[in-house]
């Protein structure tokens, strides 16, 4: 019996492979900019990751609708008995590029390698107090103190040989201070399902598909990887047939392209929110006419504001209808997230007005608003058009736009009165967006709460979601802490911005919410 | 003769450092690389723990002696954003683009000369005329326009030519060259065409200018009286005195044309110095951007070296009047 399986799957394997090999595919695929490394624990970048995802794997990923998928983990679980430990059993049978076999001792490796001092993917595993292979094939992770939600931590998190990264000197990730080139950077040993067989930083990189990966023989066979940064250019070289898939297309070109013959876009929500954010501390503002009180600490102000601001105009006219409009600060992907709390109100001018003098204000006020112009999808636009509502209650907002190179300095020193951010949730989880958005600022919490919004109550919920372990309980309080950041208006939010790929139309591809789309899954007519 | 040029060579040496600072100023203080080089999500502590390694925080002078000394030893750190050490990658970028400015510096030069005669002998000709107003576009449409109509018509409608890139190229070791395959032939032709129209219609309004100047001179008349064939009056005696500012031109125009490269290689997704230098920008790569600017001073002030002492050979006057009082 035992043999005349294995006999089976041995022939479904071997039909399955002479299928792909007799529909060699290849797929041109081009994209704003490149992967930074091939290190996979340097850079917590999204296109860096989604390159690397080809060639590295990770215990767990996420498909198209933002749920964790098993992939070198089959299954995972707090330890019975003791909720501080999760354990994670491995995939069995699977091979390193360079032939090495895949076991426990690799994840031990790999997790510890992400959480030493120079890798960048270290927060995400910043409970983690240590790993340990149980045996070849299990692993078991000790946090700090009862973590539920841990896996939604690994999904970025890549999985390196120990054997091969020792002998290449890769126990430490690449250390910008000494100066040096880690070995990494340019090199890959994954057990992803393609094997990278040219790399030209910025310029080209093929990938060949993977022979012997574990999954099922996806129909691209090879990869040609080129970044073009011009948005033009990148859609003329899609519309001259050089390129099959164009990611990062921009909104303006969506409904031409859509009309293309040969040519199809797919859209999708990206699993990120674009919002405002406002000075909420009692100092007076840096760039105010109103120098003895901050206006934005006032509710009243917050909550006209909040009536004025006309999101669907914004959908329509900014982004083409590229855009959901929300007024929670998370992604409908996000744990936490209901349509209620989503809902806008009216537009009101009217009574917005009304609030503005109650509040003090009947004649408004001055203020800057600081934007960045090379980050999100229309960001700029977006900043206009706020600035044009915000006059019909006369807030008179100057409009600071600047590279988000500059414009994120300035906005973590809190050296802006109002700003537009972006905030994307790789967890999934509310927890996310608390611990870094709605906190009081501390050296742990808080880094990006530029408006200093502190709430003692609310700090306490936020710290003891991290260590709860009924799921149901917590929901409870993930709730709450979201009723009261909507009371207190604490951002102005705006939309969940979507994302389009745009591809030649026997392709298809759909979007993926990380915006970390996998080629594996790409179905070709 | 060598006191000129070690005057010339003191000189360059301080326009180096002047450039050495003006680039490390404006790049220490442009924004945070810290920012780029951390993720969303990095807390405060561990920015500054990492601004404390890479020595953002040592005094300012002691940051430029720092960077001098390491660009002396032809030491630029490594990139930020590609992780690599800086002068390999520039060294790797720089074939692209000395190739791409070259081409269109020869093709800029040809054309230019020609099309500049032919103006200049056939004012009323109306294909001369016609010629003549086209060069307005070169003169004034800004090069990623006319990038992108080129990539319109030639690749896009006509699909003749290759929109992006550089195609295959060939590796001699230590030059990546395209000239040796089609694809890279047939790659080179819309960025070179792209970068050189606007210095194409300089050399050509310039040969123009020069050339109807140079018609109108005794020595032109006297040739005709004597009755010398056209050709030998327009091409030996009138063209050749034309010359002269026009090579004097071309050779200055060089160093533009490669530093000018910037724009049309980003449209065309040249893998040159240039494209690299505006990735670098997006992201603040400190070390990319400074070699950069070092190098583009670098190759004008050689440039400006050479010309002085061509001018110092060619023009006897100068060698009067004493040593360095330029031209």
């Amino acid at each position: 019996m035992r043999i005349s399986l294995k006999a089976i799957v041995a022939g479904l394997m071997a039909t399955s492979m002479i299928a792909g090999a007799a529909n060699a595919e290849t797929l041109r695929w081009a994209r704003q900019s490149d992967a930074l490394t091939l290190d996979p624990h340097s850079q917590n970048q999204g296109v860096t990751h989604t390159f690397n995802h080809h060639i590295y794997e990770t215990l767990l990923d996420r498909d198209v609708e933002g749920t964790l998928q098993p992939r070198l983990a089959t299954d995972w679980y707090v330890k019975e008995g003791d909720d501080t430990v999760w354990v994670f059993e491995l995939r069995e049978g699977v091979t390193f590029h360079g032939g090495e076999e895949f076991t426990a001792d690799d994840v031990v490796f790999s997790i510890e390698r992400a959480k030493s001092a120079n890798s960048n993917m270290r927060q995400l595993h910043a409970d983690v107090e240590s790993a340990t292979a149980v045996d070849d094939y299990t692993v078991e992770i000790q946090m700090a103190g009862p973590s539920p939600l841990y896996p939604n931590n690994v999904t970025n998190t890549f999985i390196m040989d120990r054997g091969w990264s020792e002998e290449n000197d890769l126990i430490e990730v690449q250390d910008f201070a000494a100066g040096e080139e880690n070995f990494a950077v340019r090199n890959t040993n994954g057990t992803g399902p393609y094997i990278l067989t040219e790399r030209d930083p910025d310029v080209r990189s093929v990938l060949t598909v993977n022979e012997d990966w574990w999954g099922e023989a996806p129909q691209v066979t090879e990869i040609i990887y080129t970044p073009i940064a011009d948005n033009a250019t990148r859609i003329a070289a899609l519309l001259s047939g050089e390129v099959d898939l164009v990611q990062d297309v921009p909104v303006q070109d969506i409904d031409r392209l859509a009309g293309t013959q040969g040519i199809k876009v797919e859209t999708g929500p990206e699993n990120r929110t674009i919002y405002f954010g406002y000075a909420m501390d009692d100092e007076p503002l840096i760039s105010s006419n109103i120098t003895d009180e901050n206006p934005f600490a006032n509710p009243l102000v917050r909550e006209a504001m909040d009536l004025v601001v006309d999101r669907d105009a914004i959908r329509q006219v900014v982004m083409r209808g590229q855009s959901i409009p929300t007024c929670v600060n998370m992604p409908p992907f996000v744990d936490g997230w209901t349509e209620e709390l989503s809902a806008c109100p009216a537009v009101d001018v009217e009574r917005a007005n009304e609030l503005m003098a109650e509040a003090g204000y009947p004649d408004g006020f001055s203020v800057t608003l600081d934007t960045p112009n090379d980050r999100y999808v229309n960001d700029e636009a977006i900043s206009q058009a706020v600035v044009g509502m915000l006059g019909q209650i006369g807030i008179d907002v100057t409009l600071a736009s600047r590279p988000v190179a500059q414009h994120s300095p300035l906005i973590l020193e809190n050296q802006t009165d109002f700003y537009l951010l972006g905030w994307g949730v790789p967890t999934f989880d509310s927890a996310y967006i608390f611990n870094d958005l709605v906190h009081t600022k501390t050296d742990e919490y808080g880094t990006y709460n530029i408006g200093l919004y502190s709430n003692p109550e609310v700090d306490a919920m936020i710290e003891e979601l991290g260590v709860m372990t009924d799921l149901e309980a917590r929901a409870g309080v993930v709730a709450d802490i979201w009723e009261q950041v909507q009371e207190d208006r604490v951002f102005l939010t705006i939309h969940v911005q979507e994302l389009a790929y745009a591809m030649s139309d026997d392709l298809t591809l759909a979007v993926h919410p990380e915006n970390q789309p996998n080629m594996t899954s790409v179905v070709i007519e | 003769m060598l006191a000129f040029i070690l005057t010339r060579l003191g000189q360059s040496v301080l326009v180096m450092l002047a450039v050495s600072l003006i680039s490390f100023i404006m790049f220490r203080y442009v924004g945070d690389p810290v920012a780029s080089l951390v993720s969303q999500e990095a807390s405060i502590a561990d920015q500054e723990q990492l601004r404390e390694r890479l020595g953002l925080n040592d005094p300012f002078y002691e940051q430029f002696f720092r960077f001098v000394w390491n660009a002396i030893q032809g030491n630029f750190g490594i990139s930020y954003r590609l992780q690599t050490p800086v002068a390999e990658l520039i060294m790797s970028r720089l074939p692209a683009t000395i190739e791409l400015a070259m081409t269109s510096a020869l093709i800029a030069l040809v054309f230019g000369i020609v099309l500049g005669v032919f103006t200049a002998l056939n004012r009323k000709n109306p294909f001369a005329a016609g010629i003549m107003a086209f060069s307005l576009i070169g003169v004034s449409l800004p090069t990623f326009l006319i990038g992108i109509g080129l990539i319109y018509v030639f690749a896009v409608e006509l699909q003749w030519l290759p929109s992006f890139g550089r195609g295959a190229v060939v590796d001699l070791g230590w030059w990546r060259t395209g000239f040796l395959t089609e694809t890279g032939l047939r790659s080179i032709i819309l960025p070179a065409i792209t970068l050189s129209l606007f210095q194409l219609t300089l050399i050509m309004r310039l040969v123009r200018a020069e050339m109807l100047e140079v018609l109108r001179q005794d020595y032109i008349k006297f040739a005709r009286a004597r009755g010398l064939s056209k050709r030998a009056i327009n091409f030996s005696h009138a063209l050749k005195n034309t010359l002269v500012p026009v090579i004097t031109i071309a050779g200055l125009q060089l160093g533009s044309i490669i530093t000018g490269a910037l724009i049309t290689e980003t449209v065309f997704q040249w893998p040159g110095i240039g494209s690299l230098f505006l990735s670098s920008v997006a992201v603040v790569d400190v070390p990319v951007m400074a070699a950069y600017l070092i190098f583009v001073g670098f190759v004008f002030v050689i440039i400006n070296l050479i010309v002085d002492i061509l001018y110092y050979v060619v023009d006897p006057r100068l060698r009067i009047g004493g040593t360095a009082k330029g031209h």
